[in-house]
Order: C-alpha cells, then structure tokens, then sequence
C-alpha cells in the first residue's frame, strides 16, 4: 500500500544556486500527484529530494522536513533504505546493459543480498505483470538482454525493475518524455492501474499528459512551489495568475 | 528565383542535372558556373582527405609488416622443436633453445600482472568512482601519468635498490615486481576512462533501487565498463612482455631452468638481448628466432584483445 508524503520548508541547493525555496506539500497516499512547470523550474529536483537522489551529487545540499508515511527521512534512516521504499522511473529508460531481462528486474533484489531462486522467479514475473511487460517478453526473460528491448519496453522494464524492491512511493521523472504516443499511452494506462498499490508522484511537461492522469496537480515556477490543488482546479480555474499564463501557453 | 536552382544550392552536394535545368531560367549562368566550380572543389578536396587517410593508414601498417616480415626471414629458419623444448647450450656447442627464457617470461608476467592488474584497476575505480574531484585523486592521476612516462631503466635501477640490494640477490620476484609496477599507470588510467564511459544513468538506475554505492560501483559500473578494462590490461600485458631493461637488474637472466621465484630467471627479451650482443652466429641465429617468437605472441595477445572488445557488452550501454 502506498503513503503519504508531508513534505515541509524544504530548500535545495546545487553549489550556489538555491534551486528549491520553501516548499510545502501534502502528496495523498494511493493518488497520482502531477508536478508541471517550465524546464528549470525545480520539478525535478524536488522529486529528487524525496528519495534522497538528490544528495548524490557532491554540490548539492537540501534542508527541510519529509515524512513518508511516519518516516523523517532526513533524520531517522539511511538513504539506501529510502531507496528501497521510494522507487524511481527516470527520463530516459537506463537498464542495466549488461544484464538480462530477468536480471534486470531482480537486480534490487540481488544485490541487496535476496538469493532464493523460487521467490526471485516469482517476483520478477509479478512484476513484469504490474508494468504490462510480461506477455511480450515471458519467452526471452534470460536470452535477451534488456538492452535489446525497444524505448517504451525499456521504460516497462525499469518501472518493473522499481516495483520488484516492493516501494511504497514510486517517483517518475518525465517518464514518457521520450517514448513515441503508442508507449506513453501503455505507460499512463500502467500509471493508473499502478496508484491502486503506490503513491504516484510524476513529473511532466507534457499539461494534457498531467490533466489525463493526476488526481493533484502541483505547478513550480523559478525554485518555488506556485499552486497545488486538484487537477481540475488547476487547468480549469487555477487561482494564481502565473499558473493561468502557463497552462494557456502565454510562457513557458 | 527559379526553384530548380534554389533547390540546387539548398541540396549542396548536387549534380550536374539539376545544374542544367536551372540555365533554363535566364541570367543564372553565373550561378551555375559557380555552383559547379564550388562542386569540384569539393570533390577534389573529398579525393585529398581519403587518399591522405589510406597513406596515414598505410604508414601505420607498414612498419610493424616490415619488422615481422623481416623476423620470419631472419628467425623463421632456425625454429625448431628444440627451441621450445631445450635451454640453451655452452658456447661452442651448436643448437639449444629458450625453452627457459618462455618459461621465465611466463613466470615473469603472471607476476607483474598479479601486481600490476589488482593495484591498476583498484586506483582506477578509485579515480572514477570514490575520488571523483578529490585532491587525493589529482595527486593519483599525475603520479600514474608520471610513471607512465618513467623510463623502463629507471624502473629496474629502482626495484633493484628496493629489493634486490636488501635480499642481496637477483630474483624472478623483482623482476615481476617490475614489470608489475610498469603495468599500473596503464590499467589505471584505462580503467578510469572506461568508468568514466559508463552512462551516469547506470549509476543512478541503481542507486535508486536502494543499492549501497560500493555495491553498485563493483556490480554494476565495474561490470558494465569490463570489455573495455580487459582491453587496457591486456595492452599493459604487450607493452611489459618485451621489455628488457628494467629485467636486467632484477631477473638478471639464467642460463638454466629455474621457476623459482628467489632465483634469478630467464626472459624473452633478455634472452635476445644477451645473444644478439653476443660474437657467434648461432647465438645470432637464435636471437631471431626469439624476437619472432616473442613477436608472435604479442601478436596474439592483441588479437585476444581485438576479439574480446568486438564481442563487448559495452555497446549496449551508449
């Protein structure tokens, strides 16, 4: 089951550039929240500071409170704990090229020290059912290598890959950006049958992308959190001037 | 305008066809003639790149081609079964072999290459991985460019002060230790650049499945970057397995069988060094024998590497 997310003054830095200021948000547990806003704007980084990816790069810094569920995850645990209860999907589909597609979905599994073969064999076949992979690729799981798949597989497969760790969170980063319209509808289709199980946080630059899947809808603009509210509010009658100019396609 | 001509000049690489329609349209002329003057110049000047890109590749071929062209004449005659099968004989006795010195160049490699690979990519993961940006890295990246750049003499002068004065012999152990030390900057610097190839998406596809980084450096990076670090050992491997100088005052050489590590050894090229300086024509003979041998057996090894790579798993990863 997924939680929620409370996340509260949260400020990010990359070496001097305050890349996130003052953000205060209330994500709903078992919803797909949607974070729209030009290129720049924060979106990413945000997510970012929800799995503690963030802190990977040297130069960044982040302050702030998140609770996931009742977990402070600045505070009371490691950010390879993090990891496991908050998947993520990138932009870009990054399977592990050297691995198979069996391997690629176990991999969480494995090289946190998960051995038996009969649990992993069912594991991976669960997930590769929750990402709609499955039928397509039930016959080559170990001949192929998930390099070899096309975009919109690869990116099943690294949503498959994030499910087998079992999170309660799954972050995804622009994850049909660059996936042909075919793909993006099985990924949005996944989206929604995927929000029953898992707190959905994506971010998108694509507004109709937003409007089709989001229940809550967050717009960031320079760093800060402009507006949150439900989807409808957001395209239909958002209260902030800004946000209107940006869903109208005056800037952005 | 006409369109044919301006389609002509869009098109650049064009043809004399779409050239000849265009002079229907009057006053284009002189674009015409300019358009196919601009096309034999670049013709001529495409011409000029590839024939200077076959001479380069040529030059780069021709040496190595000659060298073992003229080995197979000089050494190809005295090859026999008791080159790889005896030791060398006493002066003044005809035939004898190097089956000693191959022994010892074995011995001397597995060796160097057990130092040499372990500490080589450690340093290198260290570089692309752990020590990203440190000081500690920059000192480690200009020592191993340094030694990279240090004179093989140099080396054996120095492994001979440090180890052969102290025990207060020659041994097949200083000389491996040698050329282990000789092998280091190559792999590392290799393996760096190898890492360093690894898409940052990799990295962070692990990260985010809550993987500890020195798990995912060594599971993930390391394995993902392996075709191309077996390259750079196996050409650190080529490059020590012809060296002589630093051997001279390490393994010393050995006229005998010896496989023990306390005791001087033989070696390939310190083998032919010894017999080509040396007043006798047999020993002369043998000399071209050995250089062919050792030859031959770079030759495979870089083969070994041509073929690993092309069957890499790397491609896949760009």
């Amino acid at each position: 089951m997924g939680v929620g997310i409370e996340v509260t003054t949260l400020n990010a830095w990359y070496g001097t550039n305050h890349a996130l200021q003052d953000i205060n948000l209330n994500i709903p547990a078992n919803q797909v929240t949607a974070l729209i806003g030009p290129s720049g704007c924060g979106k990413s980084t945000f997510v970012r500071c929800l799995n503690r990816m963030h802190e990977t790069d040297p130069i960044a810094r982040v302050t702030g409170t998140v609770l996931i569920g009742d977990l402070d995850i600045y505070k009371d645990a490691k950010p390879v704990e993090i990891r496991r209860r908050v998947g993520m999907v990138f932009q870009r589909p990054n399977p592990f090229p050297t691995m198979s597609i069996y391997d690629n979905v176990a991999a969480g599994l494995k090289l946190n020290g998960y051995s038996s073969r009969h649990v992993l064999d069912e594991i991976v076949e669960r997930s590769l059912k929750n990402s709609a992979l499955w039928d397509e690729v039930k016959d080559d799981l170990k001949k192929k290598s998930g390099a070899s798949l096309s975009g919109g597989q690869q990116q099943r497969l690294c949503i498959a890959r994030a499910l087998a760790v079992d999170p309660e969170v799954l972050l995804m980063d622009e994850p049909a950006s660059a996936l042909d319209p075919v793909s993006t509808a099985k990924i949005e289709d996944l989206i929604f049958q995927l929000k029953a199980q898992y707190t959905i946080v994506i971010v998108t630059h694509n507004m109709q992308q937003a409007a089709r899947v989001a229940e809550k809808t967050g717009f960031f603009l320079n760093g800060r959190m402009v507006e949150f509210d439900s989807t409808d509010k957001i395209f239909t009658n958002p209260s902030d001037k800004r946000t209107e100019d940006y869903i109208t396609g005056r800037f952005g | 305008m006409g369109g044919y001509a301006r389609r002509a000049i869009d098109g650049g690489l064009s043809t004399g066809i779409r050239g000849q329609r265009s002079v229907k349209n009057a006053g284009e002329g002189k674009l015409k003639n300019e358009h196919t003057f601009r096309a034999k110049i670049r013709t001529l000047s495409d011409g000029a790149a590839t024939g200077l890109a076959v001479l380069s590749t040529i030059l780069v071929v021709a040496p190595l081609v000659a060298i073992f062209v003229y080995l197979v004449y000089k050494g190809a005659s005295s090859l026999s079964w008791a080159f790889f099968s005896q030791i060398p004989k006493p002066v003044g006795e005809v035939g004898g072999g190097m089956a000693n010195a191959i022994l010892g160049s074995a011995i001397l490699l597995a060796v160097g290459s057990l130092i040499g690979v372990p500490v080589g990519i450690s340093g290198g993961i260290f570089l692309a991985e752990f020590g990203r940006g440190t000081k500690l890295a920059h000192a480690v990246r200009f020592t191993a460019d340094v030694l990279n750049g240090v004179p093989s003499i140099v080396m054996g002068i120095a492994v001979y002060s440090l180890i052969v004065v102290p025990q207060g012999h020659f041994s097949a152990f200083s000389g491996g230790v040698a050329l282990g030390i000789m092998m280091i900057p190559t792999v590392c610097r290799t393996t760096e650049e190898m890492l360093l190839m690894v898409p940052n998406a990799v990295r962070e596809a692990a990260l985010a499945l809550g993987v500890p980084n020195w798990r995912s450096v060594l599971a993930i990076t390391v394995k993902t970057a392996s075709p191309g670090i077996i390259t750079g050992c196996m050409l650190a491997f080529a490059r020590v397995a012809g060296e002589t100088a630093p051997l001279i005052f390490t393994a010393f050489g050995n006229v005998g069988w010896n496989s023990r590590l306390n005791e001087p050894i033989s070696a390939l090229p310190l083998q032919i060094y010894v017999y080509a300086l040396s007043p006798y024509d047999d020993w002369h003979r043998l000399a071209w024998a050995g250089s062919l041998v050792l030859i031959v057996l770079i030759v495979l090894a870089v083969s070994l590497v041509r073929y690993v790579t092309s069957r890499g798993v790397l491609k896949g990863a760009s």
